[in-house]
């Protein structure tokens, strides 16, 4: 008998295993029921999006409401694009997204290596600016940007959606974090040979760091898929619109057409799901990463 | 001199790495946090220069306006009504996703979906869950089982319909932020407990609760602030023909929707800055007071 048997049978005592197997068994059970009525609960109003989106207005006005479609049409999605310009909406959208996550991902990582690998003037105190500057809540500084961007004469243009957003303090942070544990060796390697700073950051930092690049671009292009207060502030026109600007004048104006606005949802969660599907490992993984040591 | 010289192109390469980042971070942020507070001390419409009034917006708000009372009043009810409900549930899903089972990834992402998706999609989905009369999802379900349906967007549900949708949506989140804590529990506790002869509960109670702490801490914090922030919940539920956000009677007007009102729709910019920064000394506190609340049980 080796010592951890010896402890297993002094903590199970006589008796105790088949009572303590089933009342595991018991708890697992709870926990299945617990999780799948909990999915239910989660994805029941994803697919009323979808049955919806997919009803003729008759259908949707039927008592009682049903998720089986008699007569499924893409009438709804039709009017979307036809009615409205969703499909500029769905284009501003894309690239106010994709100039922002690039800029991030360039900017964020030129400077987070500026702070993990180089020591200059005025560093740390920076860097305590910009880790502070997490605190202050957007709706401080919300007025003044606008008011700032309207200066530039930026109102209702991509470089209003787009500018203002490229950098922020929580990818620097990121970065640093993350280009920290670069050993030393590799950069002072590479500065023997003759490497520029620039072609450091290029050749040795980038690729060293593409997980949490890709975890940055992922944050980065959901949350601003789904920006809507920036967007909601400087854009008056119509053809500056972005999709959740979109769905919300959609939700105003034709309130009732329930297909139609639900169409406009479903094009509004589409991108992001499938981007999320795609990349799921690197976007809970930062979660967890970013989460806790933020 | 020459590696002075060196030392100096070693300083510039580095400013010039952060100086795209700071440009925007001083535009966009430092000089708005400055400029917000100088405004909140004047009356500002944007059209003319801003005139000095001193603490009288601050005095106006606390004193001598009803509708901000009404909209903190609002606002610590979806807070109190979202936060405890959600890290409860939260918790309990982290729990059991933790256990020795099946098909973790997926419901980890059924979970999850919600927090990946717009919450204005959200809340137009949840319109049309809500719609009143026989035609609204949940209204049909009350009533298939007998009981009277309910006005979901009148003046008394509002508030707690937002709040219902809410929870919903924010579960994912705070789940993948739990399963990372219980993740980083060594596993040494749970077996020195069970030589100990110790039940799954007195497990939970006395090895995963205290342990999970530090992430209770975060959890909550950034659960309050962002509760306290809420918005376009409220835009998208309340909004009608005539632009206003916040409902009858402001039933779910809360502090953000009546800055932005103040701010972007009556351009009273010097008004809503002082409750920008009435937002931001109240987060302050809150963050504080947490710390200082869960620091003190950490004895031991």
């Amino acid at each position: 008998m080796d010592i951890a048997e010896i402890k297993r049978l002094e903590a199970e005592g006589p008796g105790r295993p088949a009572s303590k197997k089933r009342q595991q068994q018991v708890l697992k059970a709870f926990v299945y029921i617990f999780l799948m009525v909990g999915s239910f609960v989660m994805i029941v109003p994803f697919v009323w999006m979808i049955v919806t989106s997919f009803k003729p207005l008759e259908e949707i006005n039927t008592y009682p409401p049903s998720f089986f479609i008699r007569k499924p049409t893409i009438a709804a999605y039709i009017e979307l694009f036809s009615i409205i310009p969703m499909g500029r909406y769905f284009l501003n959208s894309l690239i106010v997204t994709c100039s922002i996550t690039l800029a991030n991902i360039f900017f964020c990582s030129l400077a987070g290596y500026a702070f993990a690998k180089h020591r200059f003037f005025g560093r740390d105190k920076l860097f305590l600016l910009l880790v502070g500057s997490m605190m202050i809540p957007w709706q401080v500084n919300l007025i003044p940007s606008f008011v700032i961007v309207k200066k530039f004469g930026w109102l209702n243009s991509f470089y209003g959606l787009i500018i203002p957003a490229m950098s922020g303090a929580f990818g620097i942070f990121l970065m640093r974090q993350f280009i920290m544990n670069i050993p030393d060796d590799l950069i002072d390697a590479a500065k023997i040979d003759g490497c520029s700073e620039f072609t450091i950051y290029r050749r040795v930092i980038l690729p060293l760091i593409q997980p949490a690049l890709a975890s940055l671009a992922i944050f980065t292009f959901m949350g601003q898929w789904n920006n809507f207060v920036w967007p909601l502030v400087i854009v008056y026109s119509s053809k500056m619109r972005t999709i959740p600007i979109a769905l919300s004048v959609l939700n105003g104006q034709f309130g009732t057409n329930f297909a139609m606005v639900m169409a406009g949802a479903v094009v509004a969660t589409l991108p992001v799901l499938i981007v999320f599907i795609a990349f799921q490992k690197y976007f809970i993984k930062g979660i967890a990463l970013t989460g806790l040591k933020a | 001199m020459n590696s002075a010289l060196k030392e100096f192109n070693k300083q510039k390469s580095a400013y010039i790495f952060i100086a795209p980042s700071f440009i925007i971070f001083t535009v966009f942020l430092i000089i708005p946090v400055f400029a917000s507070l100088y405004w909140s001390l004047t009356e500002y419409n944007i059209l003319q220069p801003p005139k000095f009034v001193g603490f009288q917006n601050y005095i106006n708000i606390l004193f001598h306006d009803p509708r901000f009372w009404k909209a903190m009043a609002n606002t610590v009810i979806f807070v109190a009504g979202t936060v405890p409900t959600s890290i409860a549930i939260s918790l309990l899903l982290a729990i059991a996703i933790d256990q020795n089972i099946r098909f973790k990834n997926w419901f980890k992402t059924f979970f999850f979906i919600p927090s990946i998706t717009s919450i204005i999609a959200i809340s137009v989905i949840w319109k049309w869950l809500y719609a009143s009369g026989k035609y609204g999802l949940f209204n049909h379900l009350l009533t298939s089982i007998g009981l009277p349906s309910v006005n979901w967007l009148g003046v008394t549900w509002t508030l707690p319909s937002i709040i219902l949708m809410s929870v919903w949506g924010g579960l994912g989140y705070n789940m993948i932020l739990f399963l990372a804590g219980l993740q980083g529990i060594p596993h040494v506790f749970y077996e020195a407990a069970e030589v100990d002869g110790a039940s799954e509960w007195d497990k939970f109670r006395n090895v995963t609760l205290p342990l999970l702490r530090p992430t209770m801490l975060f959890v909550t914090i950034m659960s309050v602030i962002s509760a306290f922030q809420v918005f376009e919940q409220v835009y998208i539920m309340t909004y009608n023909s005539e632009g206003a956000v916040g409902g009858t009677l402001d039933c779910a007007l809360t502090i953000v929707a009546y800055l932005y009102e103040t701010g972007f729709q009556r351009f009273s910019m010097g008004y809503a800055s002082a409750l920008a920064y009435l937002i931001f000394f109240i987060l302050f506190i809150v963050t504080i007071v947490n710390m200082k609340i869960v620091e003190k049980k950490v004895e031991y």
